[in-house]
């Protein structure tokens, strides 16, 4: 059994310690706002964060996840900078299929949390990573800079 | 979710569906309907006491649900429908339920093609009047309804915000508190429509109903069902095309943690695992040995040899005006271009959840062909119709990929052999290599210029007919009207036009629609080749084409006005170019210019795109920009990424790092314009995506004298390291 503490609660799965945490939280845990996409890290659609920070949960094996948090789509918006990311999400309707969105907005959101104001080459060192195949990346730059607000 | 399928009928399967519901809190709220008593002639939707049509539920607290004949793929229909309905039948936007109908091609047959399916850019130009008649039906029977209550002239009463309000008298009735008198009425034939004036919501910009679930994690795509007791797979299809399993060494699978079985069919294998992970590892721990078939040597060279050979036969004709072969004269100019295999690659790998039973099959998927989807499972399962129910979802990304049931077929072959429900998903590899996919195309041109002006066009298009498999009554006369679509429809004032089809089907390789269809690659090749005509003329390429678009006003209103927001015309630094192209497809004008710069490794950056759009009547503004802005970048990444290649029968490319996608560093700056309009609404879905590649790569011209007549971007040739 492996111990997992996501979104702030304790999780114990049976799996093996090489399973990726994207099949953990949506085949075994049911929570299935994280998304798979590619399975190689290229795409961003499984992106969560531990202990803050982006990663890709596709090539992240649970059984070297140890104590670090866990946070998922399901919870982003307890954070004040998932909260902004959401809202400029909405506001300035991003949103077209949507199965990229998560992994879009845990990108961002961990963006703001390590540059508050990000000019557009962080913008793109830290988003590039995640593939929209509806294209929707000119709302989603100006949507993180309404989050980020004014410098 | 466990619903008891025996005795299932085929009304009550038509009963159970997605249900997507707006929450007081603005929250969409998912979750499944559950089975209750109908009417016989309202199946299909949740049953409400006013139930007036296939599309609209009243019930006596008020709540308006809306069934949406079309499915949602970020396309922005769920919102843009809704809209339409609401506004006719004046009810409150913001508190409208919306559910996906259920398969049903008597009740949501979509018209332009005859059966309940989403694609084509069709949906508000065939959807637009049958919606607006249903709004304004449903509310001429509440106002009758309460006209008869109070016993006055219906015409004394109006609507307002999901109430009837007698003017005179200052009474009001809430819709909910008539819904058990207006059931008893019967729809006016010919309700009166809104006046454009009286619109209040068409033409405003909606926020989209979908996105608050879409960006907290809660919205429910196909891949997200999780039926209570479901185990996962994955599958491998031969990677020759047509060919079959040889022989499968399963023991190195069974020994994998969590795997539950391994299913073995003619053409493919699949493992079960109590989740994905093993069942991926188990596929992967097999051995299977392949019977290649007879397409093991297939080559994209042999394709490209094929229709290039092709295309010295004369095709069915298409279009036909004045004498062309007399035009064309002696000194005409001449010009050929191809375009490639390409895939789809939705963010939504295939995927399809299926629950066979003695006596029923349950799917879970999204998909744009829902009674297709029920037909496929019904044939292979020898069930009935009514006894195979069909959950419709979100959909992670069509583009045309998901109008195909092969991987409802693949999925129910496995649960066949599968006790208890199987979601089957493909990796990502299997999805790029097991696909099918936008036909490469060989186009063949001969033009003639008198003072400037085209004389004489003739343009031959070589390709597979999608439709003469997708659609056969369809196909007429050998033409296939989606691969000549866009290429009839030549907007230059030319006195002579000559536009034929030559089918040519490539060696194995399956093919099918892809976002943008037939104007995608000759919108590419047509404006490619006007660029040439008007380079030849010596004169600038927007005077080209507006001095022989009289024929054409809303189009050239579209490129007075691009031309004026680009700034076409103004100084750019060297190996910087502006490219201009023009459509009129899917019953939208668009002109666009692109502005590129080319770095001497031939690299591309695309800096900025202008386009100027009237798509007749704007349902949602903010939508139509949406689209552009996305398919846009659909089309440039097919321009400067996209090919599949085929070698000893198998698709070479396999996951994003060899079929990559445009990716927000390389994202241009996008500008929409919207020409107002009173015309009826055109299709936005697609135009955006057939814009791209032209504008590009007459702005690749412009930047660098390299004329691009094959995609995608050859970097090779824009470097100079190559002859053109």
């Amino acid at each position: 059994m492996i111990n997992l503490r996501i979104n702030g609660q304790q999780h114990s799965v049976d799996a093996t310690d090489d399973t990726p945490l994207l099949w953990v939280l949506r085949d075994l845990l049911g929570m299935t706002g994280t998304k798979f996409g590619c399975g190689i890290g290229q795409c961003g659609a499984c992106t969560v964060h531990l202990d803050g920070s982006a990663v890709r949960s596709c090539l992240l094996p649970v059984g070297s996840i140890h104590d670090r948090a866990i946070t998922t789509i399901e919870a982003i918006g307890d954070t004040p900078e998932g909260a902004k990311v959401q809202k400029a999400w909405l506001d300035l309707e991003v949103v077209q299929c949507g199965y990229c969105q998560s992994g879009q907005i845990m990108a961002a959101a961990a963006l703001l949390k390590s540059a508050p104001h990000p000019e557009d080459a962080d913008i793109d060192a830290a988003m590039a990573g995640n593939i929209c195949r509806c294209g929707t990346y000119v709302r989603i730059r100006a949507a993180i800079k309404q989050a980020a607000g004014p410098a | 979710m466990n619903t008891p399928l025996h005795g299932l009928d085929a009304a009550t399967s038509r009963r159970e569906f997605l249900k997507v519901g707006v929450a007081a809190g603005g929250g969409l709220l998912l979750g499944f309907a559950l089975p209750r008593g109908h009417t016989a002639e309202h199946v299909g939707s949740t049953v409400a006491p006013f139930a007036p049509d296939a599309f609209i539920r009243i019930d006596r607290s008020g709540t308006v649900t809306l069934v949406m004949c079309q499915v949602e793929m970020g396309q922005g229909i769920y919102t843009a429908i809704s809209q339409i309905l609401a506004d006719e039948l004046d009810v409150d936007f913001q508190r409208v339920v919306v559910e996906a109908a259920p398969p049903n091609d008597a009740l949501y047959s979509n018209a332009a093609l005859g059966f309940q399916v989403t694609g084509g850019s069709t949906s508000i130009r065939v959807f637009w009047t049958p919606m607006r008649k249903a709004g304004a039906s449903a509310r001429a029977m509440l106002v009758e309804a309460a006209a008869a209550s109070w016993r006055v002239d219906p015409g004394s009463c109006r609507t307002a915000n999901s109430e009837v309000i007698h003017e005179p008298s200052g009474r009001r009735l809430a819709y909910g508190a008539l819904v058990d008198r207006a059931a008893r009425l019967t729809p006016p034939k010919d309700p009166p429509l809104k006046a454009r004036k009286d619109f209040q919501l068409i033409g405003t910009p909606a926020r989209r109903l979908d996105s608050p679930d879409k960006v907290n994690g809660r919205a429910m795509f196909g891949i997200d069902a999780m039926p209570s007791g479901v185990k996962f797979a994955t599958l491998r299809s031969s990677p020759v095309f047509g060919g079959k399993v040889a022989h499968v060494d399963e023991a190195a699978a069974r020994g994998v943690p969590g795997v539950r079985q391994v299913v073995v069919l003619d053409d493919l294998v699949a493992v079960v695992g109590d989740h994905m992970w093993a069942a991926r590892k188990g596929l992967e721990a097999l051995q299977i040995k392949w019977d290649d078939g007879p397409n093991a040597a297939v080559s994209s060279q042999q394709i490209l040899d094929e229709i290039r050979a092709a295309s010295e036969r004369d095709g069915a004709v298409a279009k036909s005006v004045g004498d062309v072969g007399k035009a064309l004269g002696s000194d005409k100019i001449e010009a050929t271009y191809h375009v490639p295999l390409l895939a789809h690659a939705p963010m939504e790998p295939m995927n399809c959840t299926v629950h066979v039973r003695p006596d029923a099959c349950e799917i879970w998927v999204g998909n744009q062909v829902i009674t297709r989807t029920q037909a496929i499972a019904a044939k292979l399962t020898g069930l009935p119709l009514g006894k195979v129910l069909v959950h419709n979802h979100l959909i992670g990304g069509g583009f045309g990929r998901r109008l195909e049931v092969d991987m409802i077929a693949k999925a129910v072959r496995v649960a066949q052999k599968v006790d208890g429900p199987v979601k089957i998903v493909w990796t990502r590899e299997e999805d790029i290599q097991q696909a099918m996919y936008r036909p490469f195309y060989f186009d063949r041109f001969a033009a003639a210029l008198t003072d400037g002006k085209i004389t004489a066009w003739s343009h031959r298009v070589v390709g597979s007919a999608i439709l003469a498999r997708f659609a056969p009554p369809a196909f007429v006369k050998g033409l296939d009207a989606d691969a000549v679509d866009g290429a009839i429809d030549f907007p230059y004032d030319a006195p002579n036009i000559h536009v034929e089809y030559v089918r040519q089907e490539p060696p194995a390789v399956p093919t099918c629609f892809w976002r943008g269809v037939g104007p995608t690659h000759n919108i590419f090749v047509i404006e490619s080749f006007v660029d040439e005509l008007a380079h030849k003329a010596g004169k600038d390429p927007v005077q080209f084409r507006l001095d022989q678009l009289q024929g054409a006003p809303r189009l050239r209103a579209c490129l007075e006005l691009v031309a004026k927001k680009a700034g076409w015309g103004q100084p750019l630094p060297a190996r910087v170019g502006r490219g201009v192209a023009v459509q009129s497809v899917f019953g939208s004008h668009l002109a666009t210019i692109a502005e590129a710069e080319v770095d001497q490794y031939g690299d591309v950056k695309v800096r900025r795109v202008v386009c100027a759009v009237d798509c007749g009547i704007a349902v949602n503004p903010n939508t139509i920009a949406a689209q552009i802005e996305g398919g846009l970048i659909f089309g440039l990444t097919a321009a400067l990424h996209s090919q599949i290649t085929i070698a000893k029968g198998r698709v070479q490319q396999s996951n994003f790092n060899d079929y990559r996608m445009m990716r927000i560093n390389e994202a241009p700056s996008i500008e929409v314009h919207l020409i107002p309009s009173e015309e009826a609404p055109g299709g936005i879905g697609e135009p955006g995506t057939v814009a791209a590649a032209p504008s590009l790569a007459n702005a690749l011209f412009a930047a660098t004298g390299v004329r691009l007549r094959q995609l995608p971007v050859d970097r090779e040739l824009l470097a100079g390291k190559k002859p053109a």
